[in-house]
């Protein structure tokens, strides 16, 4: 069968639209390669029979013409969203055999602008973690190998960013909590944007932390993620938290024209011990910018340190309150009761029998902070620290700062069980530069920017203003055409 | 602040999850690393700063108080590990 499951949307739409190709055969060219991938651990539930049933209306759709432009585009979607009738379990076992009876804003958003759904992909459990490690499916694998060596695709979007790295669907996509969307496009050489919180409804993702939350597109460039992105976002009556901001044609503000923008370097993501290759690499993309006609600033977000530690009282807390749902009464998994066993006994046993070990200690921890006594102490102290790393971000875009560039990630993709033996805070570092603009609800990109001398991955983060994704998005197109990265994974799956 | 075994137990029941007698030593020294982490909140001054309680300044939308939806009984039962006569089952709660 001819390959087309390695184009980028913006191919594939031009393509479909002149007749040259059908959404039927470019779905068909995509589940092949899904099922030659068992091996990467991406897909978990496919679903190619309502996928070819979507093309086929898909292709009605584009033969009338004035389709829109994700039209016969065949997606991945997170195990996070809701969709209706097929198994949407987070990754975690306490969401065995759950179908949900309703779909997701997101997901009902692309689909309305005809987008192709290829089925469930792998993710950390409730999206906790950063190596794609907690899922109940097992390990989602980096398509990207140094020798012998497996390595992780990163956390928590992991299968997402696999499963578009290894051409197996043109995009797909992730939520964002504390990185969990930049950090696993960086590992894996591909573009991710977590959007301003409240661009897109949560309505219908499984919550983590509801007030750090964003879903988003992970693409092969930047233009696919513009193209994406725009359906994606809007009000929505069943999220009160979404915006009813409007959503610009987020392509057509892609003009590679950054001449008098203003891009900011924070000292404070200079880490002690950085690997000089991420270093020259950061560099580089600030002499590229500069090149291109951005001015290019020193500046100081002097709480940049505390972001971790704030994220992981907030994270939790909310965690802990909206995990509280999962009781084994309502849906989900009930462990096995014995005839003498209370209700409070199948709550206990059925949550320690469903949830991970990650997840169990994450509720916990978000349990202790907001316990009597120490709700001042914990989870009071770290919310007043986050309005001070968000005032950080403003008095630096008062300044007139347009953009912030700094890497993605601290290291290159890492091997699976690598992490196993090391403490969980160690495993919190990974999220160390991305954590930040959660915190803030800024909207940040990651793209991928060079390769490591091993021949991995890394990628360069932008962050923006407020509701400016258009205008990141173009700081982010021309950082990536200077660049020039156009490297993917050999395969060997 | 140091959480001991008793500590970690309280925690474990408030969460309603299940941790073994066995387990509660090694939980404990988790908890232990992961606040000692966030200890680091201490150094900040913090005086007349607000707790953030909205990331975006945009009002919350309010929305007429009346029913929009319901009459979905069997949708809403359809995942219930246990559900009887239209009722989701559970042990007995009272004695």
């Amino acid at each position: 069968m001819a390959e087309y499951n390695n184009w980028t949307i913006a191919e594939a739409r031009d393509k479909l639209r002149a007749k040259e190709i059908t959404s039927e055969e470019l779905t068909l060219s995509c589940i092949s390669a899904i099922d030659n991938a068992d091996a990467l651990g991406a897909f978990v539930h496919k679903t190619p029979d309502e996928a070819v049933d979507q093309a086929k209306s898909a292709d009605l759709r584009l033969k009338q013409g004035d389709a829109p432009a994700l039209c016969g585009i065949p997606i991945g979607v997170k195990d996070l969203f809701a969709c209706k009738g097929v198994l949407t379990q987070a990754a975690s076992k306490i969401l065995e055999g759950f179908k949900p009876e309703y779909e997701s804003t997101v997901t009902q958003n692309l689909k309305n602008a005809g987008a192709i759904t290829l089925g469930k992909l792998n993710m950390d459990e409730f999206a906790m973690g950063s190596s794609n490690e907690t899922s109940v499916y097992g390990n989602a694998i980096n398509p990207w190998k140094v020798s012998d060596k497996v390595l992780t695709p990163g956390g928590s979007s992991g299968g997402s960013a696999s499963a578009v790295a290894a051409d197996l669907c043109l995009a797909a996509i992730g939520t964002d909590t504390g990185g969990s969307i930049r950090q696993p496009a960086a590992f894996t050489g591909i573009v991710g944007i977590k959007p301003t919180y409240g661009r897109c409804s949560r309505w219908g993702i499984v919550a983590f932390a509801s007030s750090l939350d964003q879903a988003g597109p992970m693409c092969k460039s930047v233009r696919d993620t513009a193209i994406m992105l725009e359906p994606m976002c809007g009000f929505d009556n069943k999220d009160s938290t979404s915006s009813e901001s409007k959503v610009p044609n987020f392509e057509a503000m892609l003009t590679g024209d950054i001449k008098g923008k203003k891009i900011g370097i924070p000292r404070e993501y200079r880490l002690e011990g950085m690997s000089p290759q991420i270093e020259s690499l950061w560099q580089d993309g600030a002499d590229m910018l500069r090149a291109a006609g951005a001015e290019i600033v020193d500046i100081s977000l002097p709480h940049t340190k505390y972001a971790l530690p704030a994220y992981y009282v907030i994270a939790p807390a909310e965690a802990s309150s909206n995990l509280a749902r999962y009781d084994g009464v309502r849906f989900g998994r009930r462990a096995t009761l014995s005839a003498s066993e209370n209700i409070t006994e199948m709550y206990e046993r059925s949550r320690s029998e469903g949830f991970g070990m990650e997840v169990q200690r994450r509720v916990m921890i978000g349990t202790y902070v907001l316990s009597a006594g120490f709700y001042d102490a914990y989870y009071n102290r770290a919310r007043k620290v986050r309005s001070l790393i968000k005032k950080d971000f403003e008095d630096v875009f008062a300044t007139g700062v347009d953009a912030i560039l700094t890497p993605t990630t601290p290291s290159a993709a890492f091997e699976l069980g690598k992490m196993e033996s090391a403490d969980p805070v160690e495993m919190y570092l990974n999220d160390v530069f991305t954590v930040t603009v959660n915190l803030a609800g800024l909207p940040g990109i990651s793209i991928p920017a060079g390769l490591n001398s091993e021949g991995l991955p890394l990628g360069l983060q932008l962050i923006g203003r407020p509701w400016e994704e258009g205008d990141l998005m173009n700081i982010a197109y021309t950082l990536e055409t200077a660049t020039g990265y156009t490297k993917k994974p050999e395969k060997w799956w | 602040m140091s959480i001991d075994r008793a500590t970690a137990a309280r925690v474990a029941k408030l969460a309603r999850i299940k941790v073994e007698e066995s387990s509660l030593d090694s939980l404990a020294s988790e908890f232990n690393q992961i606040l000692g982490f966030i200890e680091q909140l201490n150094e900040v001054n913090v005086e007349g700063i607000e707790p953030m309680t909205s990331v975006s300044p945009q009002k919350l939308k309010r929305r007429i108080d009346q029913v929009s939806d319901g009459d979905q009984q069997d949708r809403v039962l359809s995942n219930a590990p246990d559900a009887r006569e239209g009722f989701f089952a559970v042990p007995k709660v009272v004695e």
